[in-house]
């Protein structure tokens, strides 16, 4: 695991504890009893982001993966492929560097680097400190590029409004059965690099099966990025989406 | 891998529970974990000694980890077996329709300090 640099964003506290050296020398040990669900905490700040991301009208779309498997290539794509009237940025969460932020910013695409200084994964709060700095209120839909991983990041609620997962061809159809979280949370899966099928041993039908196995509710779009197939069908289901939750009151 | 992200949200909760409860100083820090929850103690611990480093308030506080172990329900026959032996599938009567009862906990049980 790195310990980069400091940390873009985490929630630091620490200037409101008192510390008082000369009290706890006389005081006896206390015992709280706490009974709390560590991810409780980060559940309950993505339904407060989810709620005030809804409130502007903001569609908060976070997309997961495994490093390599073409997210960035994928949103370039995307972001061709969207409606002239849709508004878009994107925040880049990486451990290190600002590669993936200066290909999009290359391609016209505002964007900001987020780096999570050693974590694997983005949670609502530095979510939340993102949005902010991106100044979301500006647009319809903002892209969250999460750290390259299919293990923790599908752990940490984002407050996003639609999870996006994406399996690419030469990670093999097995992998929804290998990393169950990761598809459970996607309500929608790209099969990534599908031009490549026929060099990999990868079944398309087996692929699907695995996933519905998990979530039967997942959208499952075969997409090659780099040729463009099946991309129309995935950018029509995502504008149908960012339609259909403006729409509902109920969220 | 996602051990340091966890390791500041008990961070995050054992500050407020510190401040309810007018304490200075930590002493320790207990947390049950279940047995698939797919937290690894030894990491977890690593990330902890790394992480109380960085601030005074966390120096001298350890970190306990009490391990649940994982069961899972059938509802085929009703029984009850080990998740990490027998996975998804009943041993009892080969049932697929399971589901689990404990072993995915990630939860602070108690704080101590004065």
């Amino acid at each position: 695991m790195l310990f980069g640099t400091t940390p873009f964003v985490f929630l630091d506290l620490s200037n409101e504890i008192y510390l008082d050296k000369e009290r706890h020398n006389v005081d006896p040990i206390k015992v709280i009893e706490v009974k709390q669900d560590v991810l409780g905490q980060n559940d309950k700040r993505a339904e407060e982001v989810r709620r005030q991301l809804k409130a502007d009208g903001t569609f908060l779309l976070n997309i997961m993966s495994s490093p390599g498997s073409g997210k960035t290539t994928t949103l370039l794509g995307t972001a061709k492929r969207l409606p002239p009237d849709v508004h878009m940025a994107v925040m880049e969460a990486d451990i290190d560097s600002t590669v993936d932020a200066a290909a999009m910013a290359e391609a016209g695409i505002d964007t900001i680097q987020v780096h999570t200084g050693g974590m694997c994964h983005l949670d609502a709060a530095m979510t939340l400190q993102g949005l902010e700095e991106v100044g979301y209120k500006d647009y319809d839909l903002v892209v969250l590029e999460n750290v390259g991983n299919l293990v923790c990041p599908a752990e940490f609620d984002t407050g996003a409004s639609k999870n996006v997962a994406i399996l690419s061809v030469p990670e093999g159809d097995d992998k929804p059965l290998k990393y169950p979280l990761m598809f459970e949370v996607a309500n929608c899966v790209l099969i990534n690099k599908i031009d490549a099928a026929s060099l990999f041993d990868f079944d398309l039908a087996v692929a699907e099966k695995n996933i519905h196995m998990r979530n039967p509710d997942a959208k499952v779009f075969p997409i090659s990025a780099k040729t463009g197939e099946g991309m129309d069908a995935w950018v029509r289901w995502l504008t149908t989406e960012m339609k259909t939750w403006k729409e509902d009151d109920h969220e | 891998m996602h051990e340091l992200g966890i390791v500041f949200h008990i961070q995050d909760i054992a500050r407020e529970v510190a401040q309810e409860n007018e304490l200075t100083q930590l002493q320790e820090v207990v947390l049950e974990l279940g047995e698939v929850s797919g937290v690894i103690p030894s990491y977890l611990t690593d990330c902890w000694k790394w992480a109380c480093k960085k601030e005074n308030f966390f120096e001298d506080c350890g970190l306990s980890v009490e391990e649940i172990p994982a069961r899972t329900h059938c509802d085929g026959c009703g029984r009850e077996y080990g998740t990490v032996s027998h996975g998804k599938i009943c041993p009892h009567c080969g049932s697929k329709n399971t589901w689990l009862l404990t072993g995915n906990e990630v939860s602070i049980k108690e704080i101590s300090g004065s």
